[in-house]
């Protein structure tokens, strides 16, 4: 296989050590803390080219280029990270981790904790955006990166762009909130916990110690993925690629896998739950959850974005029914209402939630056009 | 310089807080910016419009003027402006009071359909007029609101708006002395300055 000219190309991962113990927002101390990085293009003379990219609920820091010649699956923004790409690393320092609580190298629940030599698994902390955030910056000034010229995210990864502008107004120049919200809905609650509970009630769960009995919750992982795939795909889109179609071509009377799309689901929750760690899971829907940066300024999100100096693109999908446009507009009439510099785009796209992964023309343009430094922003107020 | 800078120039104050309705691809709000210092927002519903316009810098929202302007608070701008896009809402009157009451002034502009040759198409061919200022078929028109000087005056009227400044100009954007005493015959385009009284 040829690597595409406009991938970032052969990447390698790198493990950053903090021995610092963290406070985290539940009160808990993490003795030691380490994240999983990658970094695309190279950081300038001034350090002002630095961008950002915070991953969303199944995420990591593999964001873009491949990890060898035959690798078939790039990273997971490809799309829109490389040569001459919306975000293009010919003239950005693209900066991508995995957050503490995941499951791809960075400190987590399958990590063994320092304090009794046991993996963590139930007994890691709950983790919340604010302290991703917390840990971005401390990598931030590891990297010498005193602001970024954006934070940007997709869903989970939105809220931690806007928590960033909330929290280090300083640190960033542009923040980009794409299919994102900015606090959960009670439905969306409802589904994380449809998840949650399809994880806990796993006979193989053994209440989160499950890596000690040589085991992990696949029954669980899969109706938890499966329930939260539902949520990033419309009824439109399931009907194009699925419509009714039988497997067999008809009726089999029985409870095995008989239309296609029980099949994509069950092969979609298959894959997730060989490569996904259950406890990640769990906490990675809690800090959904929890995610609110207008609780600290009396519940009033205009309050809590005024804090922020950065322009923002706020961009929606017309599809999205997880986190619709309308979630999207409360950010934007929010920072309206503040009088701060925002673009918003509600992208037309079949795609539901899921769009904010895809290469939409339209889409892309808009971010590649934010992104680049113009005239215009020195005329900022 | 477009007549719209020109314009701009003349009536809207260095430093003002600007709502540009329609803004295309934020041509004449991105001159505002650089030679009037003004902050605000453009509102544009047209995909290519509003990426070229967030690449001159400017904060963009897209929505449709339809759905008036109730994101935008009570006198929250110095200026709306809105060139071109009156006639083809669905409720002209309603949005013309939504300017009056989001800014201080509202500058507008439109096709006038009172114009002598638009009349005398009407007139002597019995149909539709079609020309430079309304290019459009009668069935594919986004123009479902055309109206005159007179007619925007009585609306005006109606709603105690007051009037700051009238101008006609041509297809050119060229305004002359019998413009300025024939407006509602010999205006092509209408612009004026308006105002909650």
């Amino acid at each position: 296989m040829v690597i595409a000219a406009d991938s970032v190309g052969i990447v390698t991962p790198r493990r950053e050590c903090f021995e610092q113990p963290l406070l985290l927002e539940c009160g808990r101390t993490l003795p030691r803390f380490e994240l999983m990085i990658e970094t695309y293009g190279t950081l300038n003379a001034d350090a002002s080219n630095a961008i950002l990219i915070c991953h969303a609920l199944s995420g990591n820091h593999h964001a873009a280029g491949v990890y060898h010649d035959n690798d078939s699956k790039a990273g997971w923004w490809d799309s829109c990270i490389g040569r001459g790409k919306a975000i293009d690393t010919e003239h950005f320092f693209v900066v991508s981790l995995n957050n503490i609580g995941g499951c791809n190298g960075s400190t987590g629940p399958t990590c063994i904790n320092p304090e009794t030599g046991r993996i963590y698994g139930p007994d890691f902390p709950l983790v919340t955006v604010r302290d991703w955030v917390r840990v971005q910056a401390l990598l931030s000034d590891r990297l010498g990166v005193a602001v970024w010229h954006a934070v940007v995210g997709g869903s989970l990864g939105g809220m931690q762009a806007q928590q960033w502008a909330v929290d280090y107004p300083e640190r960033l120049r542009h923040c980009v909130v794409i299919a994102s919200t900015p606090k959960l809905s009670a439905q969306n609650i409802a589904f994380n916990e449809v998840a949650r509970q399809s994880i806990l009630s796993d006979p193989d769960f053994h209440g989160g110690r499950y890596l000690e009995h040589d085991t992990y919750p696949r029954r669980g992982l899969i109706l938890a993925r499966m329930v939260g795939h539902l949520t990033y795909l419309t009824d439109e889109a399931m009907k194009q690629k699925f419509g009714r179609d039988l497997k067999s071509g008809k009726f089999l009377y029985g409870y095995d896998v008989e239309f296609q799309v029980e099949s994509y689901l069950r092969y979609q929750g298959e894959q997730f739950s060989k490569n996904f760690d259950a406890n990640t899971y769990l906490i990675m829907t809690k800090a959904l959850d929890y995610f609110d940066p207008s609780r600290e300024y009396g519940e009033s999100l205009q309050t809590a974005l005024s804090r922020a100096t950065c322009r923002f693109l706020v961009v929606a999908f017309t599809t999205d029914w997880r986190f619709a446009p309308s979630r999207s507009e409360e950010i934007v009439d929010a920072l309206i209402a503040n009088g701060q510099h925002v673009s918003y785009i509600n992208v037309d796209a079949p795609q539901g939630h899921d769009a904010f992964l895809f290469p939409i023309p339209r889409y892309v343009n808009a971010l590649r056009a934010f992104l680049l430094p113009h005239e215009g922003s020195r005329h900022a107020s | 310089m477009r007549l719209d800078q020109r314009l701009a120039e003349r009536w809207i104050k260095p430093n003002s807080r600007v709502l540009d309705l329609g803004c295309g691809d934020g041509e004449l709000l991105a001159h505002m910016q650089r030679k009037l210092g003004v902050r605000g927002y453009g509102v544009e519903i047209d995909p290519d419009k509003i990426t070229t316009a967030i690449g001159r810098g400017l904060s963009i929202i897209e929505q449709d003027l339809n759905q008036g302007l109730g994101r935008f608070a009570d006198q929250s701008f110095d200026f709306v402006v809105m060139a071109q896009a009156l006639q083809a809402v669905q409720a002209p009157d309603q949005l013309l009071l939504d300017m009056v009451r989001v800014g201080r002034e509202a500058i507008i502009t439109f096709p006038n359909f009172a114009h002598w040759k638009t009349r005398s198409y009407l007139g002597l061919r019995g149909k539709m007029p079609v020309s430079d200022a309304l290019p459009y078929m009668w069935y594919d028109t986004p123009n479902i609101h055309l109206c005159t000087f007179r007619d925007f005056e009585a609306l005006c009227t109606a709603h105690q708006i007051r009037i700051i400044n009238r101008l006609a100009v041509d297809g050119d954007q060229q305004g002359n002395f019998f413009m300025k005493h024939l407006p509602n015959l010999l205006g092509e385009v209408a612009i004026y300055r308006v105002s909650r009284t």
